[in-house]
């Protein structure tokens, strides 16, 4: 008779699997300083590589003299666009169907754009040599606004498609022209804005930025001579895709490349492209045959390497006079830069822009989106959110503002009268998107509650009252946002990028003392992937989350995937892992059957057993049966535990959340502080409460350095001016306000256990929910809309256009 | 962010310090919290062949509280003079200042000899000790020299120091009445995009001396002689804070940065005046 203690919630305690705040495991190592990130790999006889950069954002290279830095003891290679042409790699693809430099080939196109790659023996040579090379340059006209650079006469900023009126996404209609990405009803939304009686129009500018992770980007690329195979540790949110990248671009077969990322310090959509120095590292190995190390400083991340926003975003939104939405019309402006280095799977190049409905039921819908070279650095990726969603969540929360101010209603009224209802889902949005499931109402009733809504906007008009008496020089601003996410993408079927379809996978092994290994084709950039994996798989194969190693980022032992962004590593990777160890779980019945001497229909699974249906007390557990897959030749069975999955979403998720941010502002100075921020998130089912919490509060001060700061601002003649962190706000404690977390749990009815993912909700619902305050909190004196970043003279130029400091 | 090459020395008295700043003229550069210095190594802006570290002479250091004179050393960092419980309370508008000087590892570095000599606009300690009336000790190879503070900025990072001088020490006397450092930043670690200083005693129901410098709102700090004279003999009222602003402003001359234009830095320089003298007022 087996002993049936400990009791069945014990046995599910100790597997913390779903649902617990589990201690994230890769803090032990985080925390002592003892993580392992690319610029700690050192290898011997390894090279050291730097860039020469353009000081320029538009200009011919007239000639690059490298001879005095040759001349440098210690200086092993100067390598230019000459001679990387032979090879054909002074260019390369981008993820975006379009190509870019990879040295400068005859100009350069932004500043910061790489020129020329030393290699020295250390960083302080190479540093050197890099000054000693006489680069000269002539200056051509800049263009920085993409309006201007649609203007007939605007400077050809890409010679090389010189008459090429058709690219990777359509026709181009100018010389600085992408294309044009179009969805929706045209005609049904124009008779919809026509007949309406209300429409509200405004131009919502998202500014540029830069996901600026704390660890920059860099690599170590080592060419083995002898086997002829080239390894490369780098600072990758994607290494398989980059295998088949470098694969395809250095014609070396993919079995013999091996990429790692090792432990990495933040990405935020910033490390899923391929960089200049990825390229340039590989090649000095392969010609010097020795590992070459390259990693860019911190101006050199925020200079060249991918920004993201910039949408100039144009929306016209119709009602009824009691606030019913009747359409939405919106047309992009896109800067992307130099070249179309966007992320986006392949047949979005706005990315899920359209997404722009966001929570509201809206009949009909129409948006277009124009791509524009300009003379800035080339990116547009996914900065803590999916494919420009931030942008399309930010743009119809500004929407629905200016429609209230419009109508003259409250905008938390407003919202609610037209989201979505529960009994509408799964909901098809007006520009195309399946929304998987939602309870708006519910979510949008606690948060108002929970912040203390109405007391809150009596206390606003009071206060407004005082200011107008002369009491007081500061206002209050109610900040509301209720955004709809779509992550995990995605879909094979419409989703891919270079062709490399959207799932991803999971291989699992259960050693025969039941612990076991589980690696994924994503990679952790401090989301805690070796935590909360651990826990989906404890809680479907009954083994205990401690016991389960989760390795990532090496495509010679991981399974093949897309990698970690847009918030798809739970919604697919995390699925794929269920999945697996759903197989896992199938042939372990099989084998607790034969020991229990049963047929496998008269056993079910229990926490982290098979008992015998109407005995309980009859059981194997699953440690017991991971010993007998090894151990026992159980007929009709392969011997060992093993699964793999490789998992193609059915759709995506859709997270959703209703933020509020309460803010005080001070008229003279434009001084602002949170007194308040609440942040509800539904990601569906909640792997670890504590991770989640922590991801909120990661996002959420981000979101507040965007809205309140950040930025990458560009001077008329193209020179950044906000390259260093003095300049571009990254927020440290003291400016952190605290905030208040809360949930409410809508399962993902299509994912295997109905999670949708959340590292990117914060960010993409906090910018809405800070803009709105600062602009809500100017309402009463007909203030409409202004462009963030709202930092203090921005926010001080509102109230001067106002008149409030006569 | 790779600096170039520079020799390091790091000599343990003060002339030891100038023979080596003497020997190598130009090339020589003193290094002291290095906050200003170092990042401009690494990013090749300053090119220092010789770098000499005044981190090793004990002459430097030292926080002296006399009945009617404070000497402090030119070595002694922020820290220090947070810490420091006799000063703060012979002049506690010095902790109150080195409080908003960046971060505390910024300041267990830096010290107020690099702060007042480097000549950056941007640093608190220069508008604060030309509102002290304070003195700066130099010795260089003709021997030890005073300048006042209001007499040692010419223009940005261009002093009355020579480039073979030492700043040794700051002095100052002791300060009654009401004080206030009042800045407006973007984040810790910022400089200004304005800042006051402002000193005044009072004489029963009105203002009877009052001293007022402003940070980062001019190529050097701005004593502004005629806002303090506009307070004194008034009950710093409205209308007396309304005149010491305007005074203000027409001594500054910002200019338009990262910070916001022009016409927005004179309105925060008199709303940061503003609140400066009222807290002064209500510790006089």
């Amino acid at each position: 008779m087996n002993d049936q203690s400990p009791t069945r919630d014990e046995r599910i305690e100790k597997l913390k699997g779903l649902g617990a705040s589990r201690r994230r495991v890769e803090d032990v190592r985080f925390t002592q300083g003892k993580g392992n990130y690319v610029d700690d790999i050192k290898m011997p006889g390894m090279l050291f590589g730097d860039f020469v950069r353009s000081p320029y954002a538009h200009a011919r290279v007239v000639s690059v003299n490298k001879a005095a830095a040759l001349a440098l003891p210690g200086v092993v290679a100067v390598l230019t666009a000459e001679d990387l042409a032979p090879l054909g790699l002074h260019w390369m693809p981008t993820l975006a169907g379009d190509k870019q430099m990879v040295l400068a080939d005859g100009k350069v196109l932004f500043q910061g754009q790489e020129v020329a790659f030393v290699v020295a023996k250390d960083r302080y040579t190479a540093a050197d040599a890099v000054e000693l090379i006489e680069v000269e340059y002539e200056d051509l006209p800049v263009v920085t606004d993409p309006f201007k650079a649609l203007e007939p006469d605007a400077p050809v900023l890409r010679e090389d498609l010189a008459g090429k009126t058709e690219g990777a996404h359509g026709h181009r209609r100018h010389h600085n022209h992408i294309f044009t990405w179009e969805m929706g009803d045209e005609a049904g939304t124009e008779t919809a804005l026509s007949e309406a009686e209300v429409v509200a129009e405004e131009t919502v500018y998202y500014h540029r930025t830069h996901p600026c992770p704390l660890e920059t980007c860099g690599c170590v690329a080592s060419m083995d001579k002898v086997n002829g195979k080239l390894t490369v540790w780098g600072t990758f949110q994607a290494p398989h895709a980059v295998r088949t990248v470098a694969s395809l671009i250095s014609g070396i077969a993919e079995h013999n490349i091996r990429i790692i990322s090792p432990d990495i310090g933040g990405g935020f959509g910033n490390k899923v492209g391929v960089y200049p120095g990825y390229i340039c590292s590989i090649v000095a190995s392969i010609v010097t045959g020795v590992p070459v190390k390259w990693v860019e400083d911190r101006m050199e991340n925020l200079m060249s390497t991918a920004f993201a926003r910039d949408y100039w975003m144009k929306g016209r939104i119709s009602a009824t006079k009691d606030g019913r939405i009747t359409a939405l019309d919106c047309h992009v402006t896109a800067d992307h830069g130099a070249f179309d280095a966007c992320a986006d799977p392949t047949k979005f190049p706005a990315g899920f822009f359209n997404i722009c409905t966001g929570s509201y039921d809206i009949p009909v819908a129409h948006l277009t989106v124009d791509g524009v070279y300009t003379n800035k650095a080339p990116g547009g990726v996914a900065y803590r959110c999916s494919f420009r969603v931030t942008e399309a969540a930010y743009f119809i929360e500004r929407m629905i503002e200016v429609l209230a101010i419009k109508l003259g209603m409250d905008a938390a009224d407003l919202r609610a009268k037209n989201f979505i209802r529960k009994d509408q889902f799964p909901y098809h949005s007006a520009l195309g998107w399946e929304y998987d499931s939602g309870d708006y109402h519910t979510a949008w009733a606690k948060a108002l509650e929970a912040v203390g809504y109405k007391s809150l906007r009596a206390e606003q008009a009071a206060r407004v009252e005082a200011f107008k008496r002369g009491e007081t020089r500061k206002l209050i601003g109610i900040g509301l946002c209720h955004f709809t996410e779509i992550v995990g993408a995605g879909p094979v079927k419409n989703c891919d990028i270079l062709g490399l379809g959207m799932f991803d996978s999971c291989e699992i092994r259960i050693h025969p003392t039941g612990s076991a290994i589980a690696r994924l084709g994503t990679i952790s950039q401090g989301q805690g992937h070796a935590t909360t994996f651990a826990q989906i798989l404890a809680s479907e194969i009954g083994l205990p989350a401690d016991d389960i190693t989760i390795e990532e980022g090496d495509t010679d032992t991981a399974p093949y995937g897309l990698g970690t962004y847009g918030s798809r590593s739970t919604p697919v990777a995390g699925a794929a892992t269920a999945m697996a160890g759903r197989k896992i779980r199938a042939k372990a019945q099989m084998i607790a059957a034969y020991l229990l001497e049963v047929h496998d229909d008269d056993v079910e699974w229990d926490v982290d057993r098979f008992t015998v249906k109407g005995a309980p007390e009859r059981f194997k557990t699953m440690k017991e049966i991971a010993f007998a897959a090894y151990h026992n030749a159980i007929p009709g069975l392969e011997p060992g535990l093993e699964a793999v999955s490789y998992y193609d979403p059915p759709n995506m998720t859709y997270p959703f959340g209703a933020y509020i941010c309460v803010m005080e502002i001070d008229v003279d100075t434009g001084v602002w502080e949170i007194r308040q921020f609440y942040a509800l998130d539904d990601c569906g089912t909640r792997i670890n409460p504590m991770i989640i919490e922590g991801q909120v509060h990661g996002g959420v001060t981000e979101g507040l350095a965007i809205a309140m700061g950040q930025e990458l601002a560009y001077d008329e003649i193209g020179n950044v001016k906000t390259g260093t962190l003095m300049d571009f706000f990254i927020p440290t404690a003291w400016e952190t306000p605290h905030y208040i977390t809360d949930f409410t749990e809508t399962p993902s009815p299509h994912h295997p256990i109905g999670a949708k993912g959340v590292g990117e909700s914060p960010n993409v619902g906090s910018v809405p929910a800070f803009s709105n305050a600062v602009q809500d909190a100017f309402r009463a004196f007909g203030h409409v809309h202004a462009h963030m970043p709202h930092d203090h003279w921005r926010i001080w130029t509102i109230a001067e256009g106002l008149g409030l400091h006569a | 962010m790779i600096p170039g090459h520079f020799e390091y020395h790091r000599p343990t008295d003060v002339a030891s310090a100038l023979g080596i700043l003497a020997t190598h003229g130009d090339e020589a550069r003193a290094l002291a919290g290095g906050h200003s210095l170092i990042p401009m190594m690494k990013l090749r802006m300053a090119a220092v062949g010789h770098l000499v570290d005044l981190q090793a002479i004990p002459e430097l250091r030292g926080i002296e509280v006399g009945p009617g004179r404070i000497r402090i050393g030119a070595m002694v960092t922020q820290a220090d003079i947070i810490a420091h419980a006799g000063l703060t309370a012979a002049a506690p508008i010095l902790a109150e200042t080195a409080l908003m000087i960046a971060d505390p590892q910024v300041r267990n570095m830096g010290t107020i000899g690099g702060n007042v000599a480097n000549g950056d606009p941007g640093n608190d300690m220069p508008a604060l000790m030309q509102c002290l009336d304070a003195s700066f000790e130099l010795r260089g190879p003709e021997g030890a020299r005073t300048v006042k503070a209001r007499a040692f900025y010419e223009s940005a990072y261009v002093t009355a120091r020579s480039d073979d001088e030492l700043l040794t020490a700051v002095s100052f006397a002791p300060t009654g009445g009401g004080y206030a450092y009042e800045k407006q930043k973007r984040k810790v670690g910022d400089y200004a995009t304005a800042a006051a200083a402002v000193i005044l005693t009072r004489a029963g129901a009105t203002c009877a001396s009052a001293s007022i410098a402003m940070t980062n709102l001019a190529d050097t700090p701005v004593w502004a002689e005629a806002a303090g004279a506009a307070l004194v003999g008034t009950p710093v009222d409205a209308a007396a804070i309304k005149a010491a602003v305007a005074a203000m402003r027409a001594a500054i001359s910002p200019t338009g940065d990262n910070r916001g234009p022009v016409a927005f830095k004179h309105h925060v320089a008199g709303a940061v005046l503003g609140h400066a003298i009222a807290r002064a007022w209500s510790r006089a």
